[in-house]
């Protein structure tokens, strides 16, 4: 628990090195998070998505320094996509913020999305408590807006930021990606080129047919040249404040920590059925007997549901 | 090890050409590592913030401008000032002429790669002289 009390007295290198363990699913990490978890809760999360190339790290840095000016600390997970054929990546978001590297009051930390079973979401959720209990104020989760497991991250943050660009396609597109659902409010980044009034008014439109009492404010932003990043960072807290009055606060993070406390579970579930090199060879040879209609898969799943739900660690 | 290796790739100093750090991370990636590229134009402190928030295993670091003899070492100084020097691998490629890579060397840069070593002898060397 070393590097538990390190974290909490504001060590960077723990910090750094506890995202380290969640992302390798380190089974010492299970035990640290439980610890630290009373001291989060406090960090304003929010989820920054939208397509790649629309200008979400150059957003996210303007947003950053704004922030240090107001002397809150920052923290940013910009997360990646790792090939599925190598298991590599290159995560380049840094390269857009190299100014906040030397910043003591910015912590950066790329991930990439690997390739584990549903644990991406589990990887940075862990992450964001670190870097909560590490003391920092606001805390931006950068990805891009493809995949499930990437839209049920930026789905955990307090408010969700979507960037947007001119110029991607009809309207059509937007509801198509089922964006519109989940954006508290929206950028509309390079402003300076044609058609961002055009992209403004289509998704207002579509924001039109959303319920609720909030309506997410549209805001044309040029992020390269600091243009109308003042007033979108104004609309984002102005999004919290409306959380924090009408009790929504607590009512989203309800709903996120349910999800994350059955994807927690199931995570373990799968560990337990195929966590080792034995059980994936045991489901091989079922699977073998059941293409040879030899057994049913009904039956067999039935089984090992019954095998680990009673199996002890 | 059943964790992907994590590696800096920077280019500290003033050149504007960053091809073969791009072709080095792009190997370094395609041999199943993770390859956090931070850009151009980086100094010392600003490498060595980013190795330690990223949780690095390797700083490699690319120069062309012959300010090598002089940045090399203070990014190595800065980490261990830091004292994460002892779990991170520092290597660097680039323009370097033959006589000065003993010196860096003994200034605690392991490896030392110039024009034309093919990819594979680096990833190989990473791979050998990893600190943790």
């Amino acid at each position: 628990m070393e590097l538990v009390e390190r974290l909490l007295k504001g060590d960077k290198r723990a910090a750094a090195r506890l995202i380290t363990m969640v992302e390798n699913n380190d089974p010492a990490v299970i035990a640290m998070l439980s610890e630290i978890y009373k001291y989060t809760g406090k960090a304003e999360v929010i989820g920054i998505t939208g397509p790649p190339g629309s200008g979400k790290s150059t957003l996210t840095d303007k947003l950053t320094k704004l922030l240090r000016k107001q002397n809150k600390k920052v923290g940013i997970i910009a997360v990646d996509p790792t090939s599925p054929f190598t298991g590599g990546s290159i995560l380049g978001d840094r390269i857009r913020m190299s100014d906040l590297n030397t910043d003591p009051g910015v912590f950066i930390r790329s991930m990439g999305t690997r390739g584990h079973l549903g644990g991406l979401a589990l990887a940075t959720l862990g992450a964001v408590k670190i870097l909560d209990a590490y003391g920092l104020d606001y805390i931006f989760i950068e990805t891009v807006g493809v995949g499930q497991s990437e839209v049920d991250i930026v789905k955990a943050a307090d408010t969700v930021l979507m960037v947007m660009v001119p110029g991607l396609g009809d309207d059509i597109q937007a509801i198509k990606a089922g964006i519109m659902e989940i954006g508290d409010v929206f950028a509309i980044n390079k402003a300076d080129r044609e058609g961002a009034d055009r992209t403004k008014t289509e998704i207002e439109m579509m924001l039109d047919f959303n319920e609720g009492d909030w309506r997410p404010p549209v805001k044309k932003v040029v992020a390269i040249h600091n243009e109308g990043v003042e007033t979108l960072l104004e609309s984002i807290q102005r999004h919290r404040t409306y959380l924090e009055d009408t009790g929504e606060l607590i009512e989203r993070r309800s709903k996120n920590s349910e999800r994350e406390i059955l994807d927690l579970a199931q995570h373990s579930l799968m560990k337990k059925m195929v966590g080792t090199e034995e059980d994936k060879y045991e489901i091989k040879v079922f699977a073998e007997k059941v293409a040879k209609r030899k057994m049913d898969p009904y039956t067999i799943s039935n089984e090992i549901v019954e095998k680990i739900t009673n199996k002890k660690d | 090890m059943n964790r992907p290796i994590r590696v800096l790739v920077g280019k500290p100093g003033l050149d504007g050409h960053d091809r073969g750090a791009k072709v080095i991370a792009r190997a370094l990636r395609d041999a199943g590592m993770e390859v956090i590229y931070t850009g151009l134009r980086l100094t010392p402190e600003q490498i060595v913030q980013a190795a330690i928030q990223e949780d690095v295993d390797v700083v490699a670091l690319s120069i062309l401008s012959g300010a090598h003899n002089h940045l090399l070492p203070k990014v190595v100084d800065l980490l261990k000032s830091e004292e994460v020097y002892d779990e991170v691998l520092v290597i660097c490629g680039g323009v370097i002429p033959e006589e000065d890579i003993p010196v860096l060397k003994e200034k605690g840069i392991a490896g030392v790669f110039t024009p034309g070593t093919p990819t594979q002898v680096t990833i190989d060397f990473i791979k050998e002289n990893l600190k943790r």
